[in-house]
């Protein structure tokens, strides 16, 4: 009984302290930021360069510099506003709660101006007028319009217009990506059959090539505009006025001629005429769960099966390493060690990009779900063998000597003696890896696996509500973990022979 | 049946023993008493390859091995293998399987090294319990079990595996003392039934008993042997009749 009062406090607590980090921050916003950041004299505007080309990226030849058709857009704009611009790194998915925090002043990176975006922050007049552009291997035939691409697996940039045009067209099997260039090398790598991205990125990374085309003309133009917070009406009519005077002054003509991205749609520009947004109530993903919670269970049993047969492999693995590693002949005990060294001292993200953007490079084509149990399956390997080698040191070596002067060879004392008793030291390690592999899983979703966390983030981006959703993903993830450590105790229990 | 030649033996740079050359017939029981660190346990633990000689040989029955290196290879390993299992060893902590119940500590040897069913097993093991006085103890785990009974256990275990010779390794210097007794008569009726034992021990009552021979050990060395009326009523030696006189008087 204690024990159930004692779990019902901490789960409170913990529901408290999720609320405490969830919420808006405790600086207190001025109605309008303008006049502090006048004063400050920089304006800090939010923007991604990893893949960011033509818009912010790495100059090539200078890869500490940032340079791109934004930079230099947002130097003109600060410029024109009397201040210094300072570009805050932030991924492009998450720039609108980034703005929203507070971590810069203003959105300046091919977002578009879409009601979507518009629910939450407001947005400028428009600086740039995109379309969205199909993009396929040399050899693929045919896949020129949205409506041929339906039945046939399409790669899109997450959070993007592209992404949702495509999601919006049934039939569609739509892969998410955390960036440009991993889609169009998948696209390369034959896992999916054409990218759709905004027409300046397909020109920059696509166009170049030889193996990839444009299929069709480009559609659905759109604009970019700058992001703002609502509550900062001066800036934003500031923001408008200048962007208004680059139409009128060759700026953005300029500008976009230097990065090859001037068309004949910017000349439209000018004449644009703002539409009223419908605002929509906020929505509340708690009261609607019924409709959120069936989306984020579905993401949780991607989460099962990866993490389950992901523990798996590295249990089994994780036992011939060490064998390896402690009874193996020298070459071979030194090729384990160096095994558990280097996945040990390497990040997780960079092994799984290795094993499913790399090993194509060599033609080993794995498909993401495999890839992604291969590389956390491995790296827990490491770990795993770690735990089986404290808990075979931990055996006495009596225990060796007594089998040995009973006639077991090394191998049938190792099975019959050692292990078994090592196993069962083992399971409390072994049972937290479990847990964190669990949590550690999400990370697939950097190669287009859709699991829990991923399917968080998405209805997060379309929803904002970070708190109702937060809470209901955190009540998943615990509805899987503690059953698992429940279960733990419960072989510790059955397997104890040294306290009956 | 037992012959040992010249066992060398040296932990790093320090010789624990100094060539010890010992034989011993068929059925005979023979004690090591010495004072601590003299060499006794590591001679054991030579005849049960726990340890290898620098050099000299062992020969147990019809196996014979020459110190010198661990077995490299498959046939060295087998020969070593079979020395192991003429030689049943007994160890001051007992070391019994703690995963396993008593009776699985009796058959797991003779299952996994020798391949006897387990129907076969578990009757010689019930009947080495009967013998050893533990006959009910079959399904407890050791740890549910007194030292004097654990000890009974791991001897019933060592000769599950029909050795030619018992090696005891002070048996009962981890008992306590009221917990001796029980496992000093399951060593004498082994004796008195005719089993070739090797048995280092402090007790020398059960030494002057039971012995056919009793070697007393100092500085890596046999410095002298003999009956036990001849090392405890007449010793030739003065070191055996200090440590003698000393040991009786505790």
């Amino acid at each position: 009984m204690s024990g159930t009062a004692r779990l019902s406090r901490v789960t409170v607590y913990s529901l408290l302290f999720v609320l405490l980090l969830a919420s808006r921050p405790f600086t207190v916003l001025a109605d309008d930021h303008l006049a502090a950041i006048k004063s400050s004299g920089v304006l800090a505007w939010g923007g991604d360069a990893e893949g960011g080309g033509p818009y912010s990226y790495p100059d090539p030849e200078h890869p500490e510099k940032i340079i791109g058709f934004e930079v230099e857009l947002a130097d003109a704009l600060a410029t024109r506003l009397g201040l210094k611009a300072k570009m805050v790194q932030n991924q492009w998915d998450q720039l609108i709660p980034a703005l929203d925090r507070g971590s810069f002043d203003i959105i300046l990176n091919g977002l578009e101006r879409t009601p979507e975006n518009q629910q939450h922050i407001a947005m400028s007049v428009p600086y740039f007028v995109y379309a969205q552009q199909i993009v396929t291997r040399k050899d693929t035939a045919g896949l020129d319009t949205v409506e041929k691409l339906k039945g046939k697996t399409v790669g899109a940039l997450s959070g993007s217009a592209s992404l949702k045009l495509l999601e919006n067209t049934v039939g569609i099997d739509v892969k998410n990506y955390p960036g440009n260039v991993e889609t169009l090398r998948d696209l390369k790598a034959g896992r999916i059959e054409a990218v759709v991205l905004d027409l300046p990125m397909a020109q920059f990374y696509a166009a170049p090539e030889p193996d990839l085309k444009f299929a069709g003309d480009s559609f659905a133009p759109g604009y970019y505009a700058v992001g703002v917070r609502k509550e900062d009406a001066n800036l934003l009519a500031s923001v408008n006025q200048a962007l208004i005077e680059f139409t009128r002054d060759g700026t953005y003509e300029r500008i976009y001629r230097k990065y090859n991205v001037w068309d004949g749609r910017q000349a439209s520009l000018k004449d644009f005429k703002a539409d009223a947004v419908v605002q929509k109530k906020a929505i509340s993903t708690l009261r609607e769960w019924p409709k959120y919670l069936p989306l984020l269970l579905k993401g949780a049993t991607t989460t099962i099966k990866i993490s389950v047969l992901a523990m798996a492999l590295a249990v089994v693995a994780g036992l011939v390493l060490v064998l390896v590693r402690m009874y193996a002949i020298a070459p071979l005990r030194w090729l384990a060690q160096a095994y558990v060294e280097i996945i040990r001292g390497t990040p997780l993200l960079i092994q799984l990009f290795l094993i499913y953007y790399g090993l194509p490079e060599i033609g080993i084509k794995l498909n993401a779900f495999f890839a992604g149990i291969l590389g956390l399956g491995l790296n827990y390997a490491a770990n795993e063998s770690e735990n089986y080698r404290a808990g075979i040191q931990a055996i006495p070596r009596g225990q060796t000597e007594a089998a040995q002067a009973l006639g077991m060879s090394q191998w049938q004392c190792l099975r019959h003696i050692i292990l078994p008793q090592a196993l069962k030291l083992v399971i409390p390690p072994v049972t937290n890896d479990f847990i964190a592999m669990f949590k550690d899983s999400s990370i697939v979703s950097v190669i287009t696996m859709v699991e829990l966390t991923k399917v968080y983030g998405m209805l997060a981006m379309s929803t904002y509500d970070y708190i109702g959703l937060g809470l209901m993903t955190a009540g998943i993830y615990f509805a899987l973990s503690y059953p698992a450590s429940l279960f733990a105790n419960y072989l510790e229990r059955k397997w104890s022979y040294d306290r009956r | 049946m037992i012959v040992v030649e010249k066992l060398i033996k040296s932990y790093n740079s320090n010789r624990v023993l100094h060539g010890v050359d010992h034989a011993q017939e068929r059925g005979q029981a023979v004690v090591l008493i010495g004072p601590s660190g003299c060499g006794k346990s590591t001679f054991l633990r030579c005849l049960s390859q726990l340890e290898i000689a620098d050099s000299g040989r062992i020969t147990i029955d019809d196996v014979s091995i020459e110190g010198g290196r661990a077995p490299r290879n498959s046939i060295e390993r087998e020969r070593q293998r079979q020395l192991r299992m003429r030689a049943g060893m007994v160890f001051q902590q007992f070391n019994l399987f703690p995963h396993l119940t008593v009776l699985q500590n009796i058959t797991e040897a003779p299952m996994v090294v020798k391949g006897v069913s387990r129907e076969e097993a578990e009757e010689h093991a019930k009947m080495l319990l009967g013998k050893v006085g533990l006959a009910q103890k079959a399904e407890s785990y050791p740890a549910q079990l007194s030292g004097g009974q654990q000890q009974r256990v791991a001897i019933a275990r060592a000769l599950a595996m029909q050795p030619q010779v018992m090696l005891f390794d002070e048996p009962t210097s981890a008992l306590d003392p009221e917990l001796r007794d029980e496992v000093l008569k399951v060593m004498r009726d082994l004796a008195e039934e005719g089993m070739t034992m090797i048995v280092v021990t402090h007790e020398m009552q059960f030494a002057r008993d039971m012995a056919d021979q009793v070697l007393f050990f100092e500085g890596g060395l046999v410095a002298e042997s003999g009956p036990p009326e001849q090392i405890f009523g007449d010793a030739q030696n003065e070191r055996t009749r200090e440590f003698v006189s000393r040991s009786v008087r505790k």
